[in-house]
């Protein structure tokens, strides 16, 4: 039953790629990124616990670049999910619905996790 | 006329029989860490070093360690409901979505076992 002249259900590449696309995909993989982080997190502890030896191995390991990209990387994951989430909040109330709004927040949100980010290295450094 | 039975109302659970359970849990874990989050933030980019002795220092401190254990706890359990909605939605077939949702919350229950016990570890000086 082939009718090939109707019209097709526009799929994803159809569109111009929204801003709040972008917002949307980094909250999860912004979210990941952090739990993954989460045995970081652990093992910065469980290494402190453990000893001096111990510790400074797995800080000359984050005194590399990779392990300082990584650190970056973990802070702005930090930062966007955070105030993307704060967004989530605002949505869940019935807030910011509009097209426009949704728009404008996203890259709200964008922004002020770069600055959060470059604030928080600026005192760190 | 509703065709649900008058026990399955008052319950509110709906099919999936665990209610909004989730997603509130998800919500208010995730304003609790809004501010724990923060404090952990502000004490990581204010500590005077990351020195062994620095970090036992941070640790060691009563309120810091109280603030640690609150923190993982409140992470672990947010992360747990993050990464099962992420599996629920890109692992298909019934077995291996059952067998990674398991790994997740045993990965995540270990390492909070693993962090609780190091902050009370050196908050005794154990």
């Amino acid at each position: 039953m082939s009718n090939n002249g109707r019209p097709l259900s526009p799929h994803i590449s159809i569109y111009r790629w929204p801003i709040t696309m972008t917002t949307s995909i980094l909250h999860r993989a912004t979210g990941i990124a952090m739990s993954v982080g989460f045995i970081v997190l652990t093992g910065w502890l469980l290494d402190a616990a453990i000893g001096a030896e111990t510790y400074n191995a797995m800080i000359s390991y984050l005194d590399t670049m990779l392990g300082k990209a990584l650190l970056v990387g973990w802070s702005f994951a930090f930062f966007f999910h955070l105030s993307n989430g704060v967004r989530h909040l605002v949505w869940d109330s019935g807030r910011g619905f509009e097209k426009a709004q949704a728009n404008a927040s996203a890259w709200f949100v964008l922004i002020l996790a770069v600055v959060l980010t470059a604030l928080f290295w600026w005192v760190r450094v | 006329m509703s065709l649900r039975t008058p026990l399955g109302q008052v319950l509110g659970l709906g099919s999936a029989k665990e209610g909004t359970g989730h997603f509130f849990g998800q919500r208010v874990s995730g304003m609790a860490l809004l501010i724990l989050g923060l404090w952990f933030a502000w004490s990581l980019a204010t500590l005077p070093g990351f020195g062994h002795a620095d970090a036992l220092a941070f640790i060691g401190a009563p309120l810091n360690g109280v603030l640690l254990v609150l923190l993982v706890v409140t992470l672990a359990y947010h992360s747990s409901l993050g990464v099962q909605v992420v599996i629920e939605d890109y692992v298909h077939g019934h077995g291996f979505k059952l067998v990674s949702l398991i790994i997740s919350r045993f990965a995540h229950s270990f390492l909070l076992v693993a962090a609780i016990y190091a902050i009370i570890k050196i908050g005794l000086g154990a």
